[in-house]
């Protein structure tokens, strides 16, 4: 029964959008408002109601009710219960769900909070919301139902994925889909604009802390995705370059691009119809990162052949929202106008290369992953993208991308002067490469790749030095403290942003240049030695849990003949599924992380084991953090809460954006 | 000084010289980076390239797994039931790895004949296949039933 009434509940909520998506955007075209006010109850009610298919599908999911195909093969009767609402999310159908509410999440917050917009661009935002929506509701209820019967039940489930019963999986996808989705209030935003004809800096104004939030979300999300491949799949690797990763990467990179491009429409009014095409872009790309990991086409392009509903559907869909965007696009987009002019050198100018290299590093991360799959559908043969590729890709790519991060701060507006600029970083640039030249001696190795890198994230933070000492400067206060509070909170967020990036490049430099890792075969009451660290195996013995059995080993550890810690790493065989898993032991530190992972047993209770010297590898999912909460220190900003504020006053839009640009 | 014309001139070149770069490189990189995948009777047939590393996919032979004495040589024949490719891995297997299943390996074929692999991938579940081995194994059957007579000319 319950079922059927969340499966009733998603019918409802496709009715709900179908009004949604069409009154009000027609009422905002010949502006008649009654039919402009049905968006708010509207968004309202739909949220409602994907909530309760939600939970209907938890209930289901809870009470192991494997007369629900979906349940029945995702789940498991001994499968833990926190893993069993994860399964929600663990495959097709449910992922889908999770997409549309947290899309009606993001609808109903748009609708709380947008009571300082027009009428009709909030009409506008929430029915382009209501269209997208539609089409998933469509989709799921037309071929990829989660509330399909299963007559006759099974007696249990066919479980969960091992791989993905583990906290991090648990919060994982959630995550990366507020970001995903995160990205239609951005694009939902720009089309709206385009239909209203009506561009300016409020528009951008307006977007950009929605946009900073979705980016944040996506930035916890992508790092938490990388975590987990670090400590679950036992290989001990953080990025691999993999489709599913990229799909990811992709929106992250066109969201920080659109970020960027924001920042340039909102304070100089300059970047406009660039701005709405990455909004395009961005929410394009979350489109298809969800479809490519969801569809099963990186699996096989064949299983769109097998199941070729699925498959034209979702070619259909995106067809007509990227194709559809981007003919409003051309139709509206050359009356929004181009913004003032700028010189090459001048804070537009970097922004706009930086942003030029970004799209780059995007197409390129692009064509690594689509051509596989197209020569694949062609039946031109098989081929495969390694991590060189993308490596190789990046680096030049994203050197002077960062470089330009460290001036860009720091350069005037509409025209910078470069002798000037050279003057006001001549110590960061020294102290830079000194730092960069002499420190990987210290450490007892040098390459071109770790000096580039430590170069790379010094000059970062030593360029925000000195931007933040000439902000204090000219800032008004009489005490240190006076002025650090006149700093306003976006350029903070800024700073912490960027401060993370520098984390994140020394976390990744440091692991590849430093990093020691061992394969070998360790007896019982053998000793290894890896990057200073004593590791004697001590052999293993079995463990149950609720779903596995496992060989749980047990490795002391040691340096200088003191005990730092005892590791106890696994292989886990679940029954249901008989499905092996190495579950890696990690001791993880500021400094390097420790990490053991069992291979195979070889005989006489010995082992091949893995045994890995991560050196500041924490740092890479440091620095992603650090970026995130940067995003929220931005958002907290006055400009945008005196923007919420407005509204009581009642001033007219356009004499708030006045105020505003002056302050 | 220049005129703006020429201003916007110069700028507009400089930012199509910069794609431009920007894409040999990518390309460049592409093209130097590809990883093609042969079935093992594209190997036996020497239809692949000398001295450049390639995949080749199929399923583990059956009790054709042995080890060496320093527990991490591993030696097995990847087979598309037409022909056999001997591997030779040294490393730890995926958790995946089993006799009679589907496997892809990355490497270079050695002089003898022997293909040495530097990566086993078996991203896959217990009764999936990845998709190239189960391509090489619908290959070499689609072969077999045209021409049948070369298996029982050839029987390995």
């Amino acid at each position: 029964m319950i079922p059927e009434i969340g499966h009733y509940a998603l019918i409802l909520a496709l009715c709900v959008s179908v009004v949604l998506g069409t009154l009000p955007i027609y009422g905002a075209a010949v502006g008649n408002s009654m039919l402009m006010s049905v968006a708010k109850p509207a968004a309202r009610g739909q949220f409602l109601l994907i909530l309760l298919a939600f939970c209907c599908l938890a209930y289901a999911f809870a009470a192991k009710d494997f007369s629900v195909l979906y349940v029945a093969s995702t789940s498991n009767s001994q499968l833990p219960i926190q893993y069993r609402l994860a399964a929600i999310w663990g495959a097709h159908e449910g992922s889908l769900l999770l997409w549309v509410f947290i899309l009606s999440i993001w609808m109903v917050a748009v609708s709380f909070l947008s009571t300082h917009l027009p009428e009709a661009m909030r009409a506008r935002i929430l029915g382009v919301m209501g269209l997208v929506s539609m089409g998933f509701l469509l989709f799921m209820l037309t071929v990829s139902n989660p509330f399909e019967r299963l007559i006759p039940a099974a007696f249990d489930g066919r479980d969960l994925n091992p791989l993905l019963q583990d906290p991090g999986m648990v919060i994982h996808p959630p995550m990366l889909y507020m970001g995903y989705v995160g990205f239609s209030v951005a694009f939902a935003f720009a089309i709206a604009a385009l239909l209203g004809g009506t561009l300016d800096a409020t528009w951008a104004r307006w977007s950009r802390p929605w946009t900073t939030v979705a980016w944040c979300f996506l930035t916890i999300g992508v790092a938490m995705g990388s975590g987990w491949a670090y400590y679950e799949l036992g290989w001990g690797g953080w990025w691999f370059w993999d489709p599913v990763e990229n799909a990811s990467f992709m929106p992250w990179l066109a969201g920080t691009a659109l970020i960027h491009s924001l920042a340039v429409t909102d304070k100089r009014g300059g970047f406009k119809a660039w701005s709405v095409l990455l909004a395009i872009l961005a929410f394009s790309l979350s489109l298809l990162g969800t479809f490519l990991v969801r569809s099963g086409v990186l699996t096989s392009v064949h299983a769109f052949a097998t199941d070729p509903k699925r498959g034209l559907f979702i070619l259909v869909f995106l067809a007509v929202v990227i194709g559809g965007s981007l003919i409003l696009y051309a139709w509206r987009a050359p009356r929004v106008g181009l913004g003032g002019g700028f010189s090459l050198v001048s804070r537009e100018g970097m922004l706009l290369t930086n942003n030029v290299l970004l799209i780059a590093a995007l197409g390129a991360v692009l064509l690594g992953t689509l051509y596989p799959l197209f020569l694949d559908a062609l039946d031109l043969g098989k081929i495969s993208v390694g991590p060189p590729y993308f490596d190789t890709v990046f680096v030049p790519l994203m050197t002077p991308a960062i470089f330009l991060m460290g001036i860009g701060p720091l350069a005037q507006w509409k025209k910078a002067t470069l002798p000037a600029l050279a003057m006001r970083l001549r110590w960061a640039f020294a102290v830079s490469a000194a730092t960069a030249l002499t420190l990987p001696f210290l450490i007892g190795k040098w390459t071109p790749l770790i000096s580039l890198g430590l170069l790379l994230a010094i000059w970062i933070v030593t360029t925000s030095v000195v931007g933040l000492r000439e902000r204090l400067a000219h800032a008004d206060g009489s005490s240190l403290m006076g002025r650090l509070a006149a700093v306003p909170r976006s350029y903070w967020g800024m700073l912490l942003a960027h401060c993370g990036v520098a984390v994140f490049i020394v976390g990744v430099t440091m692991v590849k240049g430093f990093e020691v890792e061992q394969d070998l075969r360790m007896n019982v009451g053998e000793t290894s030695t890896v990057g200073g660290y004593t590791f004697r195996f001590d052999g293993v013995r079995e463990v149950k849990g609720p779903n596995y059995i496992a060989a749980r080993g047990t490795f002391h550890v040691s340096q200088d003949g003191r005990e730092v810690t005892v590791m106890y790493p696994e292989k886990r065989r679940y029954t249901v599924q008989n499905q092996t898993m190495t579950e890696a032991a990690i001791a993880p530190g500021l400094m390097r992380d420790l990490y053991v992972s069992l291979g195979e047993p070889v005989d006489n209770g010995a082992w091949s084991v893995r045994l890995y010297h991560k050196p500041f590898i924490d740092w890479i999912w440091g620095g992603c953090l650090i970026m995130a909460l940067g995003g929220v220190l931005a958002i907290s900003d006055r400009r945008y809460r005196l923007a919420w504020r407005r509204k009581e006053a009642d001033l007219p839009a356009a004499t708030q954006m006045a105020r505003q640009t002056v302050s | 000084m220049m005129t703006p014309r020429q201003k916007r001139f110069g700028l507009i070149g400089l930012g199509l010289l910069a794609l431009g770069v920007a894409a040999m490189l990518v390309l460049n990189a592409f093209q130097s980076n590809l990883v093609f995948f042969f079935t093992p009777t594209q190997v036996a047939n020497a239809e692949v390239p000398k001295g450049r590393g390639f995949r080749i996919g199929g399923m583990v032979e059956a009790g054709s797994l042995t080890r060496e004495g320093d527990g991490l040589t591993v030696h097995f024949v990847v087979t598309d039931l037409a022909k056999r490719v001997p591997v030779t891995f040294k490393g730890i297997l995926p958790d995946l790895f089993k006799e009679g299943k589907g496997v892809v390996a990355q490497g270079q074929l050695g002089a003898d004949g022997t293909f040495l692999a530097s990566e086993v991938l078996a991203k896959h579940d217990e009764n999936y296949m990845p998709p190239e081995a189960a391509a090489a194994l619908a290959k070499a059957k689609a072969a077999g039933a045209q021409s049948s007579s070369t298996l029982v000319v050839n029987p390995r």
